[in-house]
């Protein structure tokens, strides 16, 4: 169950997808995107969930939402438990919990006007009275967006990729959610713009109280918006940290290696570090033991063939055997 | 108001580094048009660049800005049906734009090599990426398969592809995106020209592969004497890897310095603005500072300045006359009035 505080709750969550082969599709392994994870996103706060392309992180989103199943798991939301619901019974909950996606254009359908594609879900689930009712939301929604409401005829080939990230803020907050997740939701655009849509979004999160799952691989983003950080890898949560812990004082090999290559724009430290060797594994077969210790600089004997258990550290968790206070 | 050390020559002004001698590229006025409903469009519109032997160069903007229309210029790669209407590249002193096309295929990739954002799409997917630095080998130089071979080896273990002497048969596919960057830099590297272009070279990779291409590519600079002229968005990776840097906006160029000048110094109001507006340099709970507004169509490109509709210190003049290039530091110059005014 959620505890006060907390609006979402992800307890043990497991997406594993078949990989199939042959004449037959026979089943011959799993991708194990994600693979028995726990995370706690605060009421009118943000929980960012950071990693490297493959790591999981976008499936942890849609597995939140139900856009595809899990296998185990529980998502504690309002006290009910998401995933035991049947799939009928899901909808009601797709009002509170919205998701905006990286490529705006991908996710907004070409031949819809802009009124149309924000006004939707307000259709769907009888928000307004009337058609005019709903109109005139729509035009309050582009307002508080940034957008000036006589453009809502238009089709979204005519707007620039901040203008359609700002499109589909408003589509998701046309519904009323309370929750929303924002998958890589700025990390197609460019800096100026990316500054605009990251302000809209704290802004709207004070006014309305939104909570955010925020998914994205980009540390200084997470750093700008976050209160706690989730840092995954090869489908496990690694290090999970209030916000600026995680920064000052990284207990993971991994988060420090992430944190170390990042650039930094100070002039006096123009070098990045490549602690992190090598490829990120397949999550087809993770290795054994701790899953980060074919790349981690301290790698020592036991993590080659025993997996660490998440040791509590200042404000949260860090699943490394250094965090171990008898080891340490 | 004029500040001091204003009148630089109009051709040339942005290139304020110029010891003539030492490039290994200059670039003169260099224009890249591409035909629109309303007439020609310039999307490079009169850009000098200098870049010295052995230095890293990096030119700097957002999308659409015209930096990687610049790069394929400079290799006379320009899509149709743009092309490039005025200006010279001069090349280890021969100007490409003026060169017979043959001589020009022997100048790519022996004089000057390129690598790209997508390493995926620039490989061959059928071929094993052996067989293609082969090739690109065999292309410069007369040597037989077997030595060339060898020394795709040798590049391979150069750029730090781990078992190299097996990589060399693998096909693209099996490689990740790293290892596939890594293939494209040996390639670029096969005949050791003395300049790479790089655009926007780690974009597509995580940071922490990033992160090892950087280096690698600071150690062969550094281990070669190459100079690279880097295409980015990100002033990270400028700071990590540049000498100098040349902020682009709108097909032209608005601000040129040193990494330290524009890092810890910059004057112009989109540099400020950009630097402003990145998310790793502001504190824990202040506010991002915006630039308003989106970068200009090719259609909509205002007269005078280009960035006057979104600049914050916009004033009379910024609207009517293009600003003049005023020179605020031994190595720095800026294009903008208010800067020319001592406003900013």
């Amino acid at each position: 169950m959620s505890e006060p505080g907390e609006a979402l709750r992800v307890e043990g969550l497991r997406t594993w997808f078949p990989i199939r082969r042959g004449v037959l599709r026979r089943v011959v392994g799993h991708v194990r995107a994600v693979d028995g994870i726990d995370l706690s996103v605060p009421t009118g706060g943000t929980l960012a969930l950071v990693g490297e392309s493959g790591c999981g992180k976008t499936t942890v989103g849609r597995s939140v939402l139900r856009l595809v199943e899990p296998q185990a798991g529980r998502v504690w939301w309002d006290g009910v438990d998401l995933l035991a619901l049947p799939p009928r019974e899901v909808r009601p909950y797709r009002r509170q919990l919205q998701i905006v996606f990286q490529d705006p254009l991908a996710s907004l359908d070409p031949r819809l006007r802009i009124r149309d594609a924000v006004a939707e879900g307000m259709q769907a689930f009888r928000i307004g009275a009337n058609e005019a009712e709903r109109t005139e939301r729509v035009a309050a929604l582009l307002r508080r967006v940034g957008l000036a409401p006589e453009q809502m005829n238009r089709y979204p080939h005519e707007f620039s990729g901040g203008q359609r990230q700002r499109i589909c803020i408003a589509r998701a907050l046309a519904v009323e959610p309370r929750l929303i997740v924002c998958d890589e939701a700025v990390s197609a655009l460019d800096v100026s713009i990316q500054a605009q849509i990251l302000n809209l979004l704290r802004d709207l999160q004070a006014e309305f109280g939104l909570s955010y799952l925020f998914i994205t691989h980009d540390l200084s983003v997470v750093r700008y918006l976050a209160d706690r950080v989730a840092v995954m890898y090869l489908g496990q949560i690694v290090e999970e940290r209030a916000t600026e812990a995680l920064f000052g004082d990284p207990r993971h090999p991994y988060t420090q290696g992430l944190l170390a290559a990042v650039p930094s724009m100070d002039p006096d430290r123009p070098e990045v570090a490549a602690h992190v060797r090598g490829d990120v594994p397949s999550p087809a077969a993770p290795p054994p033991g701790c899953r980060f210790h074919t790349r981690c600089p301290e790698v020592f004997a036991r993590c080659r063939h025993e997996a660490p258990a998440p040791y509590a550290v200042p404000t949260g968790a860090s699943r490394c055997f250094l965090s171990d206070p008898k080891v340490a | 108001m004029l500040s001091e050390g204003r009148a630089l020559p109009p051709a040339g002004a942005g290139c304020i580094n110029a010891a003539v001698g030492d490039a290994v590229l200059e670039v003169h006025g260099l224009t890249t048009t591409f035909p629109t409903e309303a007439g020609a469009a310039a999307v490079v519109d009169g850009i000098d660049l200098h870049v010295a032997r052995g230095e890293v160069l990096a030119l700097v903007g957002e999308s659409g800005c015209g930096k990687s229309m610049t790069a394929l210029s400079l290799l006379r790669l320009v899509p149709k049906p743009g092309r490039i209407t005025a200006g010279r590249i001069v090349l280890n002193g021969r100007d490409l734009c003026t060169m017979p096309v043959p001589d020009l295929r022997r100048v790519r990739g022996r004089e000057v090599a390129m690598i790209f954002q997508e390493p995926g799409t620039a490989l061959n997917p059928v071929l094993t990426v052996g067989a293609q630095v082969v090739e690109a080998i065999r292309l410069h130089e007369r040597v037989s398969r077997r030595t060339a071979r060898a020394r795709t080896v040798a590049l391979f273990e150069e750029v730090g592809i781990p078992d190299p002497s097996a990589r060399v048969d693998a096909y693209p596919h099996q490689l990740s995106g790293g290892m596939k960057q890594r293939v494209m830099i040996a390639m670029a590297l096969a005949a050791r020209p003395a300049l790479l272009v790089a655009d926007e070279p780690t974009t597509a990779l995580d940071v922490t592969i990033q992160a090892q291409i950087l280096e690698l590519l600071r150690r062969l600079q550094r281990e070669h004497g190459m100079a690279i002229l880097l295409i980015s968005h990100d002033f990270g990776i400028v700071n990590a890897l540049a000498d100098r840097v040349a902020v682009m906006y709108a097909g032209q160029l608005v601000e040129e310095g040193t990494r330290r000048d524009l890092l810890a110094a910059a004057r112009h109001p989109y540099t400020v603005g950009l630097l402003r507006a990145m998310p790793g340099r502001v504190a824990p709970g202040t506010r991002l500072a915006e630039i308003p507004g989106v970068v200009p169509s090719l259609e909509e490109r205002p007269p005078g300045c280009r960035f006057a509709t979104r600049c914050p210190l916009v004033f009379e003049p910024c609207r009517r006359i293009d600003p003049p290039w005023t020179r605020v530091a031994d190595t720095q110059a800026a294009r903008c009035h208010a800067v020319a005014d001592g406003t900013a």
